[in-house]
């Protein structure tokens, strides 16, 4: 990317920017002047387009990777999985790396949920795998992916972010599609009126009807700030990591281009954090599992009345 | 940070993707797994009970080496006591057999010197009549002195 023709803040404004496709209304402007005369769907050049965009739109690289990514998840997994199934010999190659995931995965999952559920633990595993991955494309260097997307595409001021979890659509929408089962799973073994008990008369108990009555908004007012913070927290926390990595890596990128010693300095700094950044990827993607787990197993506790 | 409809359609990538590893994955890949641990679970009991097998079989053989050795010598001990008898027996047959043999040589001998005695006691008469009548010149009716002469024989 050509550093000098850019501002610091225009490289990381442009980094931190995603490949948005939207609904562009007409007479939209970018850079003062209107673009379009008439409402469609088009690639944003500017901030000004994203913004009025508003919801209509869709980050194509987030999806872009996001479903690459799964995709090649979903390869490599379903062929270990055949593999294994028709060659009953010992594991090879990547078959071996493939069962030590399942078997963490397995381990963790029983080691916290105890209910019966089909699905927790191949959620567990395609969120661990999927979100790992995601987190991987952060170790890439920064410049190198939205270049050469630049380059093959011919449009220099193409946005591409390469890192799907930077984008805290992606990390919420798990999120809250994880508070969605939570929800379902928690009506499905409680059923609705439990589920509504479990919001109304807990923390706070009285079996004096009338004092109850008062306490019963008070714990419903906690219980939903509580319930609404899991999935909230979850996908921030995740967002939060990847986001702050990612824009650290944009600063030593930007050191690259100021002078010879700088950039030496940048590429030992870039070495550093890319090592302790494997850390806190696979560390952000197993606390998301785990918690995923948490909230499940949550969801299918039922408490004992008080 | 802008929110759109990335958060919808990262919902629905999410469940189909936890779809098809529910599907297609999870079970799949676990159950290979679980079957190979029970394999493993059963090769090594297999090989377990075969150690002890083997343990038993030693013990059976070495047993059986003892039990053929003492018969063995059993047999052989057996078989020198009955040695020793036959020699025994052999001995004493044989002690007996030259008892009778000596026995029937002596009752040989015995009746050998009777009928010599016999003979003799029989020729004794004549001999001595013979004798008689040299002396005395003349011939001696040995009818006349039988009765003499049957005592000189019986005498003899």
């Amino acid at each position: 990317m050509s550093a000098e023709a850019q501002t610091s803040q225009g490289y990381i404004k442009h980094h931190l920017t995603n490949m948005t496709y939207g609904k562009l209304p007409a007479g939209s402007y970018c850079d003062g002047e209107a673009v379009l005369a008439q409402d469609g769907w088009t690639l944003a050049h500017c901030d000004e387009q994203i913004d009025a965009m508003g919801f209509e739109a869709v980050h194509l690289d987030s999806m872009g990777w996001a479903i690459s990514l799964g995709l090649l998840f979903s390869f490599l997994f379903s062929r270990m999985a055949r593999k294994a199934a028709a060659n009953p010999g010992a594991p090879t190659g990547w078959q071996n790396l493939v069962e030590m995931i399942v078997e963490f995965i397995d381990s963790t999952v029983n080691d916290i949920f105890h209910h019966r559920n089909k699905m927790v633990a191949p959620m567990a595993l395609t969120i661990f795998t999927w979100i790992f991955l995601m987190n991987l494309m952060d170790l890439f260097p920064v410049d190198w992916l939205p270049h050469a997307a630049a380059t093959i595409s011919g449009n220099e001021h193409l946005y591409l972010k390469v890192v799907p979890t930077t984008d805290p659509n992606v990390t919420l929408g798990m999120s809250f599609t994880i508070f969605g089962l939570m929800i379902f799973f928690s009506m499905r073994e409680k059923g609705v009126l439990g589920f509504v008990k479990e919001l109304t008369l807990h923390p706070f108990h009285s079996s004096n009807t009338l004092v109850m009555l008062v306490l019963i908004p008070i714990n419903l007012f906690l219980e939903a700030v509580a319930l609404i913070a899991k999935p909230i927290s979850l996908g921030l926390r995740l967002f939060g990591n990847m986001y702050a990595g990612e824009v650290i890596f944009i600063l030593i990128a930007i050191m690259f281009g100021s002078g010879l010693v700088m950039g030496v300095f940048a590429g030992v700094l870039q070495w550093a954090w890319a090592v302790f950044h494997i850390l806190v990827i696979s560390l952000q993607a197993f606390v998301f599992t785990v918690l995923t787990v948490v909230y499940m197993a949550m969801a299918h506790d039922v408490q004992e009345e008080h | 940070m802008n929110i759109n409809m990335t958060l919808i359609g990262q919902s629905i990538t999410f469940l189909v993707f936890v779809w098809f590893c529910m599907k297609f994955v999870w079970p799949v890949i676990r159950k290979a797994m679980d079957e190979r641990t029970q394999r493993i679970t059963d090769g090594l009991a297999a090989a377990e009970r075969a150690q002890k097998d083997l343990g038993l079989a030693q013990d059976r053989v070495a047993q059986q080496l003892r039990e053929a050795k003492t018969e063995a010598a059993a047999i052989v001990e057996q078989a020198n006591r009955r040695a020793a008898q036959i020699v025994d027996e052999a001995k004493t047959k044989a002690r007996e057999e030259g008892d009778r043999i000596k026995t029937a040589a002596q009752a040989e001998v015995e009746h050998e010197m009777n009928r010599a005695r016999e003979q003799l006691r029989a020729q004794v008469g004549a001999l001595a009549v013979a004798g008689a009548s040299r002396i005395l010149g003349k011939v001696v009716d040995a009818s006349a002195h039988r009765e003499l002469v049957d005592q000189l024989a019986a005498e003899l």
